[in-house]
């Protein structure tokens, strides 16, 4: 059976601002899904999208599949729980930067470090916006909001550190006006096993407009970012005649024929490197001094929870001493009086 | 000395030690001992929060009471007849506790110099200095026996000085005329891959037991029958054994696998554990990074269609506030266990209470009406578990059920009941509906439950959540929406009464005074309320089972009765909350919140003064 986008768009009203970046990434993700569904034999009823609290936690209303729309920060731990539950599922969680790295932190955190194999898109928008503009723990260090008058005097998280600090198998990055790079990126995300996570930078158009558009602006965001690709060597530029070298223990930016440098001085992108390190410093990158990192930045096999899980329980029932309750019950020491 | 053996119906032995010393073993295999030779048997492990408190401290002892009869025993008893005390710190915590006639036995090895100054005594006597000079007191030396029995063991000095517990057991077998088997089989068992340690526990067990008898301190043994129980197949349960167990029997009777979300914490935790080794019987478990993920771990597992459970104790309860709105809410299957203990924050988190009731019946924000059910001994915590899983899979809702640290640690024995005596329970699922798209808050005319969805079933997508919403799934802000799915909720669990046993009356049906009680007071306010009725008193016990919705007969019930006296460990949450259902009644109250069980005697004496 062949789907189409249309397949996954429910009958509720879209109800985010105009202009808001959230409508790309619907797009987006209701365009991915026959393509996953191809590329992974699936059907329509084994999506589970689950949700935090927030602008971005409206998503799974917008979606003609199984829905949960639960409360600020426990996303991750619904989506645990949906998961484990029923492995045969595929479970995706939308969140924000609120919702999954202050208040839900800790369930982020956790859910990577068990690699359970749910999908995570984490739309980054470096402010709360559905409580109307207050700081988030992504906002840059200084940024002026309604309760930071006088500019923050905290440092942001960088989503994808936290990825790696969790020994994360999966990370990737989009923005949100970058439509067929994310529908690829849901691609990758399904494809893998154990947790996924995407952090898609979104662009709150009433509370924190333009944020990200020094590097996502149309004009510049060639020159400014570079799309990972697993095998290919690391070029970017809107004439494709700049890359990356790893210059002593550091990324450095280079001119394609300046210098002597020719393509084959450029790093080589590695997701499936299983040692972090070049991974941190791709997630790291800022501009201006670096072009930031978009697609797939890591991709590494490793057992999921739920495979782990699954293991158990059939070495359990293989060599269960107990088969029913009435068994549980007389196990142990019992006596009987006549 | 002339040796006696009293033939008795009911002894209270006390075990005490460092927290070290492993008295809650020693008390523990006492009572499967007891139990097995056919006793009657009630358990009560009465131990600090600190693992090992500093050695020969009043704050590190850890107690163990056990009562065996030949009758009926539904106490753990008040005072005790035999008082073990490892350490003069075990002695001044427990002497309290011991009869003016109770045998005291004391490890004279402990009671130097050093050991009495340690425990807080003023002089160098403790024995006058606690008045205890008319008990018989039997000073042993336990250390110095232990080691001379195992010095060619083998094992490290350490390894001998932990089994002088075992020593003391081995003398309280003789003392009650204990068979040994259960024991050694337990130690073969225990250290079947060293049964080097298992030989050498089993020999100091025995010289114990040749001890007692041959050196004449003893002054009683005590003979104490089997108990006339029913015919049957029995076994030793804790609480919170019993209710991992009934949790389990549920998810069989409703072919539906278990979930349990959970978080680690005092006294709640042995329940995580034992859900944890059933993976034979397909339950699945997973210890979160906190109360927060155990339940919402929960109740995603809800959504996707398993019966889900998260156990917790007070603290984690509040902690868990918020999602538990969202089950209801989501209208969603969920089984919360609230083992309870002393609060507020940390309290005293090995002591038991019963203070979260209020807590339980209101603790979360909007109209938000969850069932609440309580265990009202250790083996119930079985059947109780088992009804909480039938009722919020049947309706379609969160329950919630409360136990006790003194019944989740207590024990008893428990004729094994058949599962086939069990009801079925019949989750309400569904695999294709008339309206399309889904309905996912359409209900049923009689309990009002909605029905079952499961992710995976092909055409019944369906979106559920927090936010409020109309029967078609809808999120809705429309003030008579909002108001009619109010009074849907709270009338589904209203409906609840509707398959709820009616309240018993254990003795005569109309009469002067009714003792009502809820939860793990039942054995003491059971008994005490026996012993009022054998002095010819018109006392009768109406013990609450269901708390939310209440049963239907219950102003029936009370209206028979011209006094009402409510006992229970807190401050009179159950008195004010009968107050709010049934107004024309005048409460008396009998309350305790010392994070102790009550003394049969204290309610003899509240009834006896309203009588």
């Amino acid at each position: 059976m062949k789907y189409t986008p249309q397949d996954f768009k429910s009958n509720q009203e879209v109800k985010w601002c105009p202009g808001c970046g959230d409508h790309a990434i619907l797009a987006s993700v209701q365009r991915a899904m026959p393509e996953i569904c191809d590329a992974l034999n699936y059907t329509k009823e084994r999506f589970v999208f689950v949700s935090g609290i927030g602008c971005s936690s409206r998503f799974p209303y917008y979606m003609d599949t199984y829905g949960f729309h639960g409360i600020h920060g426990r996303a991750s731990a619904i989506a645990t729980g949906v998961k484990v539950a029923n492995p045969t599922l595929t479970v995706w969680q939308v969140t924000g930067d609120g919702d999954a790295l202050a208040i839900g932190g800790n369930h982020f955190i956790h859910a990577i470090r068990r690699n359970i194999d749910i999908n995570i898109l984490l739309f980054n928008n470096q402010i709360y916006g559905l409580t109307k503009g207050q700081y988030s723990p992504t906002s840059k260090l200084g940024m002026v909001t309604k309760t930071s008058p006088y500019g923050t005097v905290e440092h942001p998280f960088n989503p994808g550190a936290l990825v790696l600090g969790s020994r994360g198998t999966f990370f990737a990055r989009s923005i949100d006006v970058e439509l067929k790079l994310t529908q690829n990126i849901m691609v990758e995300s399904a494809k893998h096993d154990g947790t996924a996570v995407t952090e898609i930078l979104v662009n709150c158009v009433i509370f924190n407009d333009r944020t990200h558009s020094q590097v996502a602006d149309k004009d510049f965001r060639s020159d400014r970012t570079i799309v990972l690709k697993h095998g290919e060597p690391m070029i970017y530029g809107k004439n494709r005649d700049k890359g990356l070298i790893l210059d002593g223990n550091k990324i450095k930016s280079v001119i394609i024929g300046e210098n002597g440098i020719t393509e084959k001085d450029l790093l080589v992108h590695d997701a499936q490197e299983e040692n972090p390190g070049i991974h941190s410093m791709l997630i790291d990158m800022q501009y201006p001094e670096l072009p930031v990192a978009l697609g797939v930045i890591r991709a590494v096999k490793d057992k999921t929870y739920d495979d782990n899980v699954r293991d158990q329980v059939i070495d359990a029932r293989e060599h269960a001493q107990i088969h029913n309750m009435d068994e549980l019950l007389h196990s142990g020491a019992t006596w009987e009086v006549k | 000395m002339q040796h006696k053996v009293i033939d008795t119906k009911e002894v209270v032995i006390r075990f005490s030690g460092d927290s070290g010393d492993g008295m809650q073993l020693t008390g523990s295999l006492f009572a499967d001992a007891s139990a097995l030779y056919g006793n009657e048997v009630s358990t009560f492990p009465d131990f600090p929060a600190e693992i090992r408190a500093p050695q020969g401290t009043i704050a590190g002892v850890s107690g163990f009471q056990v009562n065996i009869g030949s009758g009926e025993i539904r106490t753990p008893g008040d005072f005790c007849d035999v008082l073990v005390a490892m350490n003069p710190a075990a002695l001044r915590a427990n002497a309290k506790w011991a009869k003016p006639t109770a045998s005291i036995i004391l490890d004279s090895d402990t009671f130097d110099e050093k050991g009495i100054k340690k425990a807080g005594f003023k002089t160098d006597d403790p024995i006058t200095e606690l008045k205890l000079e008319d008990r018989h007191i039997i000073f042993a030396p336990i250390t110095s026996l232990t080691k001379e029995s195992l010095k060619d063991s083998g094992l490290d000095p350490k390894s001998i000085l932990r089994s002088k517990n075992i020593f003391t057991l081995g003398m309280c077998y003789y003392m009650f005329n204990r068979p040994m088997g259960t024991t050694e089989e337990y130690l073969d068992k225990k250290f079947r891959k060293k049964p080097e340690i298992a030989d050498a526990n089993k020999k100091v067990l025995r010289d114990g037991f040749n001890y007692a008898g041959n050196v004449h301190a003893i002054p009683n043994t005590y003979k104490i029958q089997p108990a006339k129980l029913e015919k049957g197949v029995y076994r030793n349960i804790n609480g919170n054994q019993a209710t991992a167990w009934g949790l389990l029997a549920a998810s069989e009777k409703s072919g539906i696998p278990l979930f349990c979300g959970s978080y680690p914490i005092t006294p709640a935790t042995s329940i995580l554990e034992e859900l944890s080794l059933r993976k034979d019987l397909n339950a699945k478990t997973l210890q979160c990074e906190d109360e927060i993920a155990g339940i919402c771990t929960s109740i995603g597992a809800a959504y996707a269609g398993n019966l889900a459970v998260t156990t917790t104790s007070g603290p984690g309860l509040s902690l868990k506030s918020e999602a538990l709105g969202l089950a209801v809410m989501t209208e969603l299957p969920l089984v919360i266990v609230d083992v309870q203990r002393g609060g507020p924050s940390t309290g005293i988190p090995t002591k038991t209470e019963q203070t979260d009731l209020n807590q339980a019946l209101y603790g979360r924000n909007g109209e938000c009406p969850i069932a609440v059910i309580a265990a009202h001994s250790p083996s119930h915590c079985f059947d109780a578990a088992f009804y909480s899983a039938k009722f919020a899979l049947e309706h379609m809702m969160p329950v919630l059920l409360l136990t006790e640290g003194f019944l989740g640690n207590g024990s008893e024995p428990w004729k094994i009941p058949a599962m086939k005596d069990y009801p079925e329970i019949k989750a309400p699922v569904i695999t294709d509906s008339e309206e399309k798209p889904f309905w996912p808050f359409k209900r049923d005319a009689e309990k009002l439950a909605r029905r079952w969805a499961l992710p995976g079933t092909p055409g019944l997508e369906h979106r559920v959540g927090g936010l409020e919403k109309n029967n078609d799934g809808s999120v809705s802000s429309d003030p008579l929406v909002h108001e009619r799915m109010v009074e849907e909720r709270a009338e589904k669990v209203a409906r609840m009464a509707n398959y709820i046993p009616d309240l018993e009356v254990m003795g005569e049906q109309t009469g002067e005074v009714l003792v009502v009680g809820w939860g793990g007071t039942h054995g003491h306010l059971y008994t005490a309320v026996k012993e009022l009725q054998s002095e010819g008193k018109s006392v009768s016990l109406a013990h609450f089972d269901y708390i939310f919705p209440l049963p239907k007969n219950t102003a029936e019930v009370f209206s028979s009765f011209k006094k009402i006296i409510v006992c229970e460990l807190n401050s009179g949450q159950f008195a004010n909350y009968l107050r709010t259902q049934h107004q024309q009644f005048h409460y008396h109250q009998k309350n305790k919140v010392q994070g102790q069980p009550f003394i049969v005697k204290e309610i003899v004496d509240a009834v006896n003064a309203i009588l």
